[in-house]
């Protein structure tokens, strides 16, 4: 029994990872949420609005390295985001004015938005894909790692090394501050109260004067500038494939609903839920086991629920699971 | 004297094709309360709606302190110093209750903490729950709550419907006497009531509406004094 491998195992191969991935879930359910809060429909383009979002980042970090711009240690891509964020938003912003509003004003049903945002993913999609090709692209330039696994085997003795990589602590450091931005605009801005009005009662809010154009203005640049972060985090932290991205549209679903659409602190609880369950279950547990447990009664299988291309069939098994027994999600959000 | 504060003249308009409002009149001089009465689905609150511009009239029109209002939007009548309370969901059920008043004076740019202390020494409950979700409140504190929202635009003319809905007796004698008090400083009242005999006793003026039509129209007092509308209307 060697419980101090056990636990080195365990966070390098489980805590690590499934808190960055929990971080860059619970960005891209944040701003899914918001939308439901005050479109009131799923959007399905946010996947690839965060693709979108990812490949300017992309193109932008080439244009800075081409200049010799960095950041030193850190990717060239954090100072890339504002750029990215805000071309990204002139997208999203002229397709709410060409495709959105048009249905707004005719009071279309949630069900018809879905629909539509379907096709806005569709052309999303090929826009990124045009804009930036199908390959895979690695655009971190920063220091790999804070902590190498084989410096921590020297360091500390132990048979299991420690890896933490740069992305993985800029994933979280990164999704806290906006967490915390995002919090206290919503929670003491006169503009971020609006929101929270207009999305519990829109009727009132709009007897209150709130403009419900402008509102709709806030939640579209809230939610590209959670997908841009999102997507460009999760690529420094993988690496860009268009299609990831779409693939990663179940999962943030998935941790929204869980969480409770509309509720901000649903969507993040859900993001952690998810990413934990998804390593979890696909995590092949021998290892952890053979340390942890005492000696002779080390396991012989993998101890591995799924393997690794079933992993969003977990996404898929909560979401039933919520949709059929809480369909509001832990925090009460608004019902599907 | 003057003409009246509001006067929305001959609405006449509903949801869709048919009319719900048949040439409907109704006025409110300035700082009096006046009172809507009428069976279920008379089209009260269509006519509140009608003058708070949430309706398209297909004739008639509605004019405030001599200005004509007939084509502004609600929120363009907010503006112009109305504010409306609805039957149902008329607060923000997860924002706290100082929130929901904030919420209420949202186009005021101006300090906002003396309205608040006057909402708060109308309805003092509402101090003590200050911090709490709106929705977390009972009826009763919720509808205190709606007319709080309200009053933080200082409007020029209250717009109740149904205020006392679904609170208990003492209660709703309370939020008479609170709508009493609002109306002693200035502010008209339009009220649309269910507890017609209560209501026409604070109301200078009474509306007796049926099938989104006047059928009378007179003083408060005057209106239960009259034996057709008591045994019509007031059961007696
Ligand atoms: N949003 C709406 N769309 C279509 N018709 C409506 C709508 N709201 C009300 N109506 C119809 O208009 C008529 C009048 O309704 P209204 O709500 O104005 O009555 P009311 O006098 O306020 O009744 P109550 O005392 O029950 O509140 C009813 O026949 C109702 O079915
Ligand atoms: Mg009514």
């Amino acid at each position: 029994m060697d419980l101090l491998n056990a636990i080195v195992a365990l966070a390098n191969f489980v805590l690590i990872p499934a808190t960055a991935y929990g971080a860059q879930l619970a960005l891209g359910a944040l701003g899914v949420t918001i939308i439901y809060g005050i479109l009131r429909f799923s959007n399905f383009a946010h996947g690839d609005t965060m693709a979108f979002g990812t490949a300017t980042v992309i193109l932008v970090t080439w244009g800075f390295q081409a200049m010799g711009i960095g950041l030193g240690p850190l990717p060239t891509a954090l100072l890339a985001l504002p750029v990215g964020i805000a071309l990204t938003s002139l997208l999203v912003l002229g397709t709410d004015r060409a495709v959105y509003r048009f249905y707004r004003k005719q009071k279309a049903a949630p069900v018809i938005l879905v629909i539509v945002s379907m096709g806005v993913m569709f052309i999303m999609n090929g826009l990124t894909r045009f804009l930036i090709g199908v390959d895979e692209i690695n655009f971190d330039d920063g220091t790999r790692f804070i902590i190498n696994a084989r410096d921590f085997k020297e360091a500390t003795g132990l048979a299991e090394g420690l890896a933490l990589r740069s992305t993985q602590v800029i994933t979280v450091v990164t999704a806290v501050l906006v967490v915390a931005v995002l919090f206290w605009f919503l929670n003491r801005t006169r503009t971020g109260k609006s929101m929270r009005a207009f999305s519990d009662n829109e009727d009132l809010a709009l007897l209150s004067g709130i403009n419900p154009e402008r509102v709709v203005v806030y939640a579209w640049l809230i939610a590209t500038a959670l997908a841009t972060i999102a997507g460009t985090l999760y690529g420094l932290d993988k690496t860009f494939k268009v299609f990831n991205y779409f693939q990663l549209l179940l999962p943030i679903f998935a941790a929204a609903i869980v969480g409770g659409l509309g509720s901000p602190v649903g969507a993040i609880a859900g993001g952690f839920l998810i990413a934990f369950s998804e390593v979890g279950v696909t995590y092949a547990w021998k290892k952890v086991a053979g340390y942890a447990l005492p000696e002779g009664l080390e396991p012989d299988g993998l101890l591995q629920l799924l393997s690794t291309e079933y992993k969003f069939a977990v996404s898929f098994v909560i979401l039933i699971a919520v949709l059929l027994f809480k369909p509001t999600g832990l925090f009460k959000g608004k019902s599907v | 004297m003057s003409e009246p504060f509001l006067i929305a003249e001959g609405m006449t308009g509903g949801y869709g094709a048919a009319d719900i409002l048949h040439n409907c009149t109704l006025k409110v001089e300035t700082g009096e309360i006046a009172v809507i009465v009428g069976p279920n689905g008379a089209g009260k609150s269509t006519a509140m709606k009608a003058v708070f511009g949430m309706l398209k009239l297909r004739e008639g029109q509605v004019r405030i302190g001599g200005k004509d209002i007939t084509h502004l939007t609600p929120q363009a009548r907010v503006a112009e110093g109305m504010a409306f309370v609805p039957q149902t969901s008329n607060v923000f059920p997860t924002m706290t209750v100082e929130e929901n008043l904030e919420m209420g004076a949202f186009l005021r740019r101006d300090d906002i903490r003396g309205t608040m202390e006057q909402v708060y020494s109308l309805f003092p409950i509402l101090k003590d729950k200050r911090r709490q979700a709106a929705g977390e409140l009972s009826g009763g504190q919720r509808q205190q709550v709606a007319v709080g929202r309200a009053l933080m635009t200082q409007p020029r003319l209250l717009m109740l419907d149904e205020p006392t809905a679904g609170v208990s007796p003492i209660v709703m004698d309370e939020l008479f006497d609170r709508i009493i008090e609002v109306a002693r400083s200035g502010i008209s009242i339009l009220m649309v009531e269910q507890n017609a005999r209560q209501a026409l006793e604070i109301a200078d003026h009474g509306y007796v509406l049926v099938q989104g039509a006047n059928r009378y129209t007179d003083t408060g007092e005057a209106l239960l004094a009259d034996p057709e509308v008591r045994r019509t209307f007031l059961g007696g």
